[in-house]
């Protein structure tokens, strides 16, 4: 184990939690990383190295799986506030692009940056199943519907 | 949430969607109140797994994860006798563009999706089910695991379910924003820990999938049905839908309720329950309030983006799963609509279709990787007024060209790109020439190869695949 491990004891045991319910460890990688990035907002490198101990796997088949799906961030952590626009066929037809600009020029900046505060991670999203409520927004564990400039006023300022 | 938006068809009493109002409708006293877990009772104690088998074989049920494969017929393809482990995998990945209505039953009636879950998994022999729950859908995953919670509480998960010496364990996987993990392979690869690679078939889940052991990957809304057929019979079932064509050995038939979604242009967007063979027209008029501030359709998804698009005048196609084909779209696939209004850019629709498809694409096979990329590099040219008629008959070549019904690749997501792109330019061609020849007045003509533009820039690049 590194000196300083970057997966505190309640890391390791929710993750252990994990392999009880798969017949093999590598299974439990996903519910790894993601409990990985919540708690620490990324995936660096290191902490790769340290799930692929933990799970009995090389870290270049952590990195493998990882860096297919592109939820999981590996350069510097997300911000508190990670925000998905939808920019699929439902809210597009109802102006999701506005809504895009208008956040990219209220936060200062593009999609996949983070605010230099770290409050806000700004990201375009496929369809989120939300299209009953296009155009719809994703923050954090919140969906925010039909929503409008005005509403993302009123967003902002709720969000500290 | 939002109010109730939803209407009933006359003569048609909604049961997939009947406890979606209900106040509380997701806890597990409320569920029990309507009569909730009396037919897994019953079931357990009365029927043998292969009586329920038998059921959904007779019921021609059909999958409504977007294949409409039987799903009695892809229960019966698992090894007799198996010793065991076998797996039950409900898909709840729901990433098609345009698609919610799992959503919507997860959120609103988690009991009921665990109660088909439980009868299928006693059906197939199943001990384990994992629900595969696309990340995006915070509130589902905190129904489920709520409902999953008070049903191991109440003996309905666990150890010898109700004293019936049936065992099941269920767990939810979190996916992690990646559309190919809906496939059904792909999603077996990705609860493995790997990334969401689709399997060359055969061999098929059901011999050798999760863990390499017999599998059974179904959709939330499938299995919902199930718990339906078991708990009214296949009479009832058979009573509603579309019946198989006579002339048609082949043809199951599009038996059942369907929860239809609808979003875009229409004046009240929402889940809606009829049985399948609704029509595209009653869909949106007679539910959806109609297209938005009284405009005219000019084109409707029909299910989900990968089926494609109909026009105008075909909105009276029945939305079931044989149809939609004769009006040359992928399928009913999720039966989720999206209007769009005759204000409405087809070029954008194009666009907005090969974007996401190239973005999907895990890349394994050639023709899907490199053809969805084309295709989007080309209509971004297009876009920027950039286009050659030419390029038209160059994008159906790819479209025509790429997929498992051509037959040049390992899984069904290069289909979905194709269609859309097929449609679009075969039933919109007027459309799109005109916006070729507006934008780019002194190219249009043109047919020799022109270099391709950088991603979203406007500059040149010469054979850059980005
Ligand atoms: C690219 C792709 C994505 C898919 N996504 C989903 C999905 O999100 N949900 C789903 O139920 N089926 C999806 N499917 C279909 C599944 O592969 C599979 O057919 C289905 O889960 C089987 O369940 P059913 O028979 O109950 O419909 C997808 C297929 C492809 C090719
Ligand atoms: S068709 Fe496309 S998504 Fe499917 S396996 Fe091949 S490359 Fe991957
Ligand atoms: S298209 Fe935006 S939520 Fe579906």
């Amino acid at each position: 184990m590194p000196e300083k491990s970057l997966l505190t004891d309640d890391l390791r045991a929710a993750i252990g939690g994990y392999f009880l319910r798969y017949p093999t460890k590598q299974a439990t990688l996903l519910p790894a990383l993601h409990a990985v990035q919540e708690k620490l907002g990324f995936v660096p490198p290191e902490a790769v190295e340290e799930i692929a101990a933990l799970l009995d796997l090389q870290p270049a088949e952590v990195q493998d799986a990882l860096s297919f799906y592109g939820f999981f961030k590996q350069d510097r952590p997300l911000g508190k506030y990670r925000m998905w626009v939808c920019r699929s066929i439902s809210c597009e037809a109802r102006d999701e692009e506005d809504l895009l600009q208008y956040l990219q020029e209220k936060l200062g900046i593009e999609p996949g940056q983070t605010t230099p505060d770290g409050r806000f991670t700004l990201e375009t999203a496929e369809c989120l199943g939300a299209c009953d409520y296009a155009p719809a927004i994703l923050v954090n564990d919140v969906l925010h519907e039909e929503m409008t400039r005005a509403k993302i006023d009123g967003l902002l300022d709720a969000l500290e | 949430m939002a109010p109730d938006r939803g209407v009933t068809v006359a003569q048609y009493e909604p049961v997939l969607s009947a406890n979606f109002h209900k106040p509380d409708g997701h806890t597990l006293a409320v569920y029990q109140a309507g009569g909730g877990y009396d037919t897994l009772r019953k079931t357990l104690k009365e029927k043998s797994p292969k009586e329920i088998v038998e059921l959904v074989r007779a019921s021609n049920l059909r999958g409504r994860g977007g294949a409409g494969f039987p799903t009695g017929l892809k229960w019966s393809f698992l090894p007799e006798n198996h010793p065991g482990p076998i797996y039950l995998c409900v898909n709840a990945d729901e990433s098609e563009p345009g698609t919610f209505v799992n959503r919507v039953q997860m959120e609103r009636d988690p009991h009921q999706v665990l109660e088909g879950i439980i009868l299928s998994g006693y059906a197939t022999r199943a001990g384990t089910a994992y629900i595969y729950l696309r990340y995006e859908y915070p509130l589902c995953f905190k129904r489920l695991q709520q409902a999953i919670d008070e049903a191991y509480a109440a003996g309905y998960l666990g150890k010898n379910i109700l004293g019936s010496g049936y065992s099941l364990d269920v767990y939810i996987h979190r996916g992690a924003a990646a559309y190919v993990c809906g496939e059904e392979t792909g999603l077996i690869e990705s609860i493995e820990g790997r990334r969401a690679w689709p399997r060359i078939k055969p061999p098929f889940p059901a011999v050798e999938g999760l863990f390499r052991k017999p599998t059974v990957v179904n959709n939330v809304e499938t299995l919902s049905c199930v718990k339906h057929i078991v708990e009214r019979g296949v009479d009832w079932f058979k009573s509603l839908g579309t019946p198989a064509d006579p002339n048609d050995p082949r043809d199951p038939g599009s038996y059942g309720p369907k929860l239809y979604g609808l979003s875009g242009h229409v004046s009240r967007p929402g889940c809606y329950e009829a049985p399948l063979g609704l029509t595209a027209r009653e869909l949106i008029d007679e539910f959806g309030g109609g297209v938005w501030g009284g405009r005219k359709p000019k084109a409707v998804v029909p299910g989900g983006l990968s089926t494609g698009v109909m026009s105008a005048d075909e909105l009276d196609t029945p939305l079931d799963f044989s149809a939609p084909m004769k009006v040359d779209c992928l399928g009913l696939g999720t039966g989720c609509a999206v209007v769009l209004d005759e204000t409405y850019s087809m070029v954008d629709f194009l666009l907005g279709s090969c974007r996401f498809f190239a973005h999907e694409s895990c890349g394994q096979c050639t023709p899907c990787r490199e053809g969805t990329h084309w295709a989007l590099q080309m209509v971004r040219r297009i876009k920027a007024g950039h286009g050659r008629l030419t390029d038209l008959d160059l994008l159906l070549e790819i479209a025509d060209n790429i997929g498992i019904l051509p037959g040049t690749t390992i899984c069904g997501l290069a289909d979905g790109a194709a269609w859309p792109i097929k449609n679009a330019i075969r039933k919109f061609r007027g459309e799109f020439e005109d916006y070729i020849r507006r934008t780019n007045a002194g190219g249009w003509m043109v047919t020799e190869p022109v270099p391709a533009l950088e991603a979203d820039s406007g500059q040149w690049t010469v054979g850059s695949c980005q």
